[in-house]
């Protein structure tokens, strides 16, 4: 069995950080792991995707509709794109921030509203976070990638320690108090929302 | 000890375990990152050569001399490297040569979808494949060997999820290795008609050699699971296949991609009742099976174009449709675009102003061709804004205005030739050069423009509008302007157009992703003053947007620029 991970957003909002930091969590748990990165192009303000998958064994390094068991969204409009991906009983967790793609700025195409409410509607276990905003109140809201990764610290079934660790190997230095309070205080959130 | 290693990280690691000493290539998503990681080895040399071409042959050179060498390259720069690659198998090698090439199925960030096994039979050189992070490092050692074992060099045929992926990988210590003595050899060395038909005939002796070793080599297993389906496969294709089937296949994978085997394919072949071949893009192995008298399911229910998933082959192969939700309200598509205060958006947006064909080239910049800038005519290839434009203008004469558009690197990649044509043939088209001071869209490397080499170290800072002059092109005419200055900027290119020469237009600004580029802060919208006359839109910066009828600035991303508030008639930004 292998547990499938896609971290979805847009090119430059820090996607590539995520996926490493979960890379390294899968390895350091002993795990077999594959982390598919997206470089190049998209990565120019695009719809971007990683894919980090563990288990015993791996094989694929890409992820298909009805096969992820997390989708961590770091874009609103994005969730919904990659939903499909999404397995039956997975885990959507999502940050709550909005970003017009070009059709949407230029006029050409609407952004839908009321997206997180039809996610809902169609029964997706969806948890929603200001994760930029968590980032914020740690001490800089470009943490938002570590926050979100946070907010789904339960869903990605590392042991906590580990996870955190990994998180610590991979940010950098001068970055490394700010990330590891964003992790913290986005886990708390975590944990209270599912409380409530 | 084990690592997590990108796939192109690996290849790196392995050029150092094999002792490579010299790495010479041009960036080229998806390869880039080999050389960018074998630069930081401090054993081997490594450097970025103005093209594949010149690439290729510095590292044949240093093969020659003795030394391992490799040379890296995405698939269409291979077109680019053709013409030594195919002498290259004629003369042989001193110290093993291998050649990394990454071909990007899907087209993740490619003009087109090429696949280089056809340059491998063509050249008649030895390929092999790996599938994931753990045999990049293994099958970039193994190539060595086999370009030593058999003189010639050998290519090492990668994808773009075998290169951008990260596996666990056993790292190994560095094994040096002494440049060989120079043996001067002018029979093996010297392509003329007399020595090269004796070279070709070696060539075939190698190849038939290779031919034998192809059915024992340990780059090519077999895993039994079961007399019923039998797949054969290569490369990442592997991956998808063992998801799909598991152990209800048996698996012929093959790492040795050029020779195949035919025998081994053939006793695979009779143990099991039907067989399948999984190989993105085209039918290499198929066709090879085909001719050897099976009956295989391949291409017929496999697609030619795009990449192949997990989900695709169930589709496909097993009829397993997949079991997913979707949002009712249509999701626009968020296609790429340029980055706020990138030096290029003011170039595109003048030229779409001024109504001027645009003949474009490949970087960043190419997406000046997608709404709402959709400022771009054509774009083939590396250089082909430049020559391609003469063409047309012999054609067209004067009655169209046109430009050429090109990136600093580029330019120096394969626009030198083109602006040599124009000069020499009379022409009098304009070129931009969009001077960016980095190579942009393969995410920041040094070129000959910049001052500064792979390693590190200081370089003759070359100048463009020295360049250019020593061209031909009559040196008033040769003009630097800040594409940011837009009434400046509209002045010059209006001139430029209108002269009857060969002209050139720098147009310099670094990067706005440069760390050593200052950010201004973000550009505030006076609500009073804004009228949402959507002025502001037509420079299509994904940080403006109109609600309410006035403009908003999305500071998180706003770098200030500036370009919004020369739109502005009423001083609203």
């Amino acid at each position: 069995m292998s547990k499938n991970i896609m971290i979805v957003g847009v090119g430059g909002q820090g996607t590539l950080l995520a996926s490493k930091i979960l890379g390294r969590a899968a390895m350091d748990s002993g795990l077999d792991v594959k982390v598919s990165e997206v470089h190049g192009m998209s990565q120019r303000g695009g719809s971007v995707v990683t894919y980090v998958r563990f288990g015993d064994e791996v094989y694929s390094p890409v992820i298909g509709r009805g096969d992820a068991d997390v989708i961590l969204s770091f874009e609103l409009l994005e969730a919904a794109r990659w939903l499909p991906n999404l397995k039956n009983g997975g885990v959507l967790v999502t940050s709550t921030q909005q970003i017009n793609p070009m059709p949407v700025i230029t006029g050409a195409a609407e952004y839908p509203e009321g997206l997180l409410d039809d996610i809902k509607a169609l029964g997706v276990d969806i948890r929603a976070f200001d994760a930029p905003a968590i980032a914020a109140e740690a001490g800089n809201a470009r943490a938002a990638n570590v926050a979100l990764i946070g907010l789904a610290a339960d869903a990605l079934g590392f042991d906590t320690e580990i996870l955190r660790n990994a998180v610590a190997a991979c940010v950098p230095e001068k970055a490394l108090e700010i990330n590891m309070k964003a992790f913290d205080l986005a886990a708390a959130r975590a944990a209270e929302a599912k409380r409530n | 000890m084990k690592k997590l290693l990108l796939g192109n990280e690996s290849v790196a690691r392995g050029l150092w375990e094999a002792g490579v000493r010299f790495v010479s290539s041009y960036p080229g998503t998806p390869s880039t990152e080999i050389t960018e990681f074998a630069a930081t080895y401090p054993e081997m040399y490594s450097e970025w050569a103005p093209n594949e071409k010149v690439a290729f042959e510095a590292a044949l050179g240093a093969a020659v001399g003795g030394g391992r060498s490799f040379c890296g390259m995405k698939h269409v720069g291979l077109n680019v490297a053709a013409d030594p690659l195919f002498v290259s198998g004629y003369t042989g090698i001193g110290g093993g040569m291998v050649i990394g090439v990454a071909d990007d199925p899907g087209m993740h960030s490619s003009q087109n979808e090429q696949d280089s096994r056809h340059y491998a039979i063509a050249a008649k050189l030895p390929m092999v494949e790996p599938s994931n992070a753990a045999e990049c490092k293994e099958y970039t050692k193994a190539a060595y060997e086999l370009s030593e074992r058999f003189d010639t060099p050998v290519i090492l045929r990668l994808t773009t999820r075998v290169s951008h992926s990260r596996s666990p990988v056993e790292l190994s210590e560095r094994v040096e290795r002494e440049v060989a003595p120079y043996v001067k050899d002018p029979g093996k060395h010297v392509m003329m008609p007399a020595n090269a038909k004796k070279r070709h005939v070696v060539v075939e002796e190698h190849l038939a050699a290779l031919a034998e070793y192809a059915e024992v080599t340990p780059l090519n297993t077999v895993e039994e699971n079961g007399a019923e389906i039998g797949v054969i496969t290569a490369g990442n294709c592997w991956n998808y296949a063992k998801e799909t089937y598991g152990k209800s296949a048996s698996y012929l994978k093959l790492g040795l991609l050029n020779p195949l085997p035919k025998k081994l394919i053939l006793d695979f072949a009779a143990k099991h009742s039907t067989l399948v071949v999984i190989e993105e893009l085209d039918p290499v192995i198929e066709n090879h099976c085909r001719a050897l008298g099976l009956t295989v399911t391949g291409k017929d229910v496999l697609p030619l174009c795009g990449e192949y998933s997990e989900e695709l082959l169930r589709e496909r192969l097993l009829g397993i449709e997949p079991d997913c939700c979707e949002v009712g309200a249509p999701i626009p598509a968020r296609p790429p675009v340029l980055c706020p205060g990138c030096p290029h958006r003011g170039v595109f947006y003048t030229l779409q102003k001024l109504k001027l064909r645009v003949s474009g080239d490949i970087g960043c910049y190419t997406l000046g061709a997608v709404p709402p800038l959709s400022a771009i005519d054509s774009v083939y290839c590396m250089g082909a804004s430049i020559s391609s434009l003469h063409g047309a203008c012999k054609v067209r004469g004067e009655e169209d205005k046109y430009v050429a558009v090109i990136g600093d690197s580029t330019f120096m990649h394969s626009g030198l030739t083109g602006l040599v044509n124009v000069v020499y043939n009379g022409g009098n088209t304009t070129t931009l050069i969009l001077d960016n001071s980095i190579t942009g869209m393969t995410g920041h490397q040094d070129n000959p423009l910049t001052g500064k080499t792979l390693m590190g170290n200081p370089a003759p800072n070359l100048s463009l509008e020295a360049i250019c002059a020593a061209l031909g092109v009559p040196a008033d005419h040769i003009r630097a302007v800040d594409p940011n200055d837009l009434a400046e900027l509209e002045k010059v290119v209006k001139e430029e157009v209108a002269a009857p020469c060969p002209s050139v237009v720098i147009c310099r600004r670094p990067c706005a992703l440069l760390k050593s580029v200052k950010k201004n802060p973000p550009i505030q919208v006076d609500a009073e003053k804004c009228v949402g006359c959507r002025s502001c839109m037509k420079i299509g910066c994904p940080c403006i947007s109109v609600t309410g009828k006035k403009a908003k600035i999305d500071e998180s991303m706003c770098v200030g620029c500036g370009l919004c508030s020369q739109m502005c008639r009423f001083g609203a930004l």
